[in-house]
């Protein structure tokens, strides 16, 4: 049961994202104005109640910090000016280095496609990206008539395009620590 | 009037008829767009959402090129131009997040000159008056429904947009062009684009919410300033595999290629064509020329 506060959590939290989490107090607007709500299995303001109560495990296993597309709707409408939206980049990294269960695999996946993308050419490309994410998550066949119709307007780029100084962006993922985003 | 440009990922892939309009208009109004000598990724949704000093990082190789070129620098990508606010606004303000972002970068990247989005720039600075003065072409017929989305907006701290709730820059450019402005609840609703690939059910849902609720204010077009909501917004309104079954026949434009088409401007045609959702059954039916 839970039944008593631990605020060990949300420090944690607040050194990372600047954010007073204990600030909330559970008006819901953020759960009210959030497009992604239906999808969650915790709503936000759910995810907020859970890091005062310091229930760290079930939130970095939960869908919802992966669901969460950052629109920053709720951080706009706080009363109390939380970035919720920054809360919860930073449960997701917390995840990523706990290496506790992720409950949306593809979703880290894809992050992983697009920053190892970037990491290699300097760019983002389509193909790249999504060969990369397909690799990934096994999901081949999803897609491929929209592929063909994306090559055919000329949408997809054959051949990427590259920075000249790619010696420069490795050295950006070499020192920023964790390269392909994990 | 002279801007360094980055250009962005997307303007020279899968949103080249935004690039190429965008150089296009700016030429036609005099606006001279530098770009930055081999600017990289600003590393989009996926770096802030795994790694904080990544997501700084990368708009900082571009921010220190930008600080070298010493000009107010230009972005038409509602996601760089969020990406490249947030981590100049940062570092300028915190000195050790600097000194560890130049370390990762290897250069100077206080760059203090303005980020402009182009929509900024041309309702700011050019001015309704300066832009008619060029315009030759009726664009009567089309109604449209501004999508701002979340980046042009939010967070308003760094967002240029008159309102974070109801705002009206993109409205009023519309209405000056001679587009019919249809009212709607869902300017700044989110399409959900970062998780395009990965929760394609999830993203489908938003999409086809807002195709809806477009159609069902009376509009015949979705106008946009952001290549991340015309790609999903045109890819995603049916399940993806082996099929593109399309519910929705409601163009996405891009404010720079009504804004082209609307001075006459050559190679109109060629952007239109690029469009997943093709725009010209309805031009024609408007019997609009391009």
């Amino acid at each position: 049961m839970i039944d008593s506060l631990n605020r060990r959590l949300e420090r944690r939290l607040e050194e990372r994202t600047g954010q007073k989490v204990r600030d909330c107090y559970q008006c819901k607007k953020c759960s009210a104005g959030c497009p992604v709500a239906f999808a969650m299995d915790l709503a936000p303001h759910e995810v907020m109640k859970m890091v005062q109560y310091g229930q760290e495990r079930r939130l970095l296993q939960c869908s919802t910090i992966w669901l969460c597309a950052s629109c920053e709707t709720c951080s706009t409408r706080c009363p109390n000016d939380i970035d919720i939206a920054g809360v919860m980049d930073g449960l997701r990294a917390m995840a990523l280095e706990s290496g506790e269960r992720i409950a949306e695999r593809e979703v880290v996946q894809f992050h992983r496609s697009f920053l190892n993308g970037i990491k290699y050419t300097g760019k983002t490309n389509e193909p790249v990206l999504i060969g990369q994410y397909k690799a990934l998550s096994r999901r081949l066949f999803d897609d491929l008539g929209l592929g063909a119709v994306m090559l055919l307007k000329r949408k997809i780029k054959v051949v990427p395009r590259m920075v000249k100084d790619r010696a420069a962006v490795r050295r950006i993922f070499d020192r920023t620590g964790k390269g392909e985003g994990r | 009037m002279t801007f360094s440009y980055y250009p962005g990922c997307s303007q020279t892939g899968s949103a080249e008829e935004y690039g190429d309009s965008t150089l296009a208009v700016c030429r036609a109004l005099g606006i001279d767009l530098e770009e930055l000598p081999d600017w990289s990724c600003c590393g989009a949704s996926s770096a802030h959402m795994t790694n904080d000093l990544l997501s700084v990082s990368l708009p900082g190789r571009s921010l220190a090129m930008a600080r070298k070129a010493g000009l107010d620098m230009v972005v038409v990508c509602a996601a760089c131009y969020s990406r490249m606010k947030i981590a100049q606004r940062r570092i300028l303000a915190d000195e050790e997040l600097a000194r560890r972002v130049e370390d990762a970068v290897g250069e100077d990247p206080r760059y203090a000159g303005e980020i402009r989005h182009l929509l900024d720039v041309l309702v700011n600075d050019v001015g309704f008056p300066e832009i008619k003065r060029w315009l030759r072409r009726e664009l009567g017929g089309l109604k449209a429904v501004p999508y701002y989305g979340c980046l042009l907006v939010r967070p308003p701290e760094v967002c240029f947009c008159d309102s974070v709730e109801n705002p009206t820059d993109l409205d009023r450019f519309l209405e000056m062009l001679g587009v019919e402005v249809r009212p709607w609840s869902f300017k700044t609703d989110c399409c959900g684009g970062s998780l395009s690939l990965s929760r394609t059910d999830v993203v489908e849902k938003m999409v086809n919410k807002l195709f809806v609720r477009a159609e069902e204010a009376g509009a015949n077009c979705i106008v946009t300033a952001c290549p991340m909501c015309t790609a999903n917004l045109e890819m995603r309104q049916k399940p993806g595999t082996f099929s593109f079954e399309v519910l929705h026949r409601t163009p996405v434009l891009y404010f720079t290629e009504l804004l082209g088409m609307a001075m006459g401007l050559e190679g109109a045609e060629r952007w239109l064509k690029s469009h997943l959702i093709s725009p010209l059954p309805l031009l024609k039916e408007l019997d609009i020329t391009v």
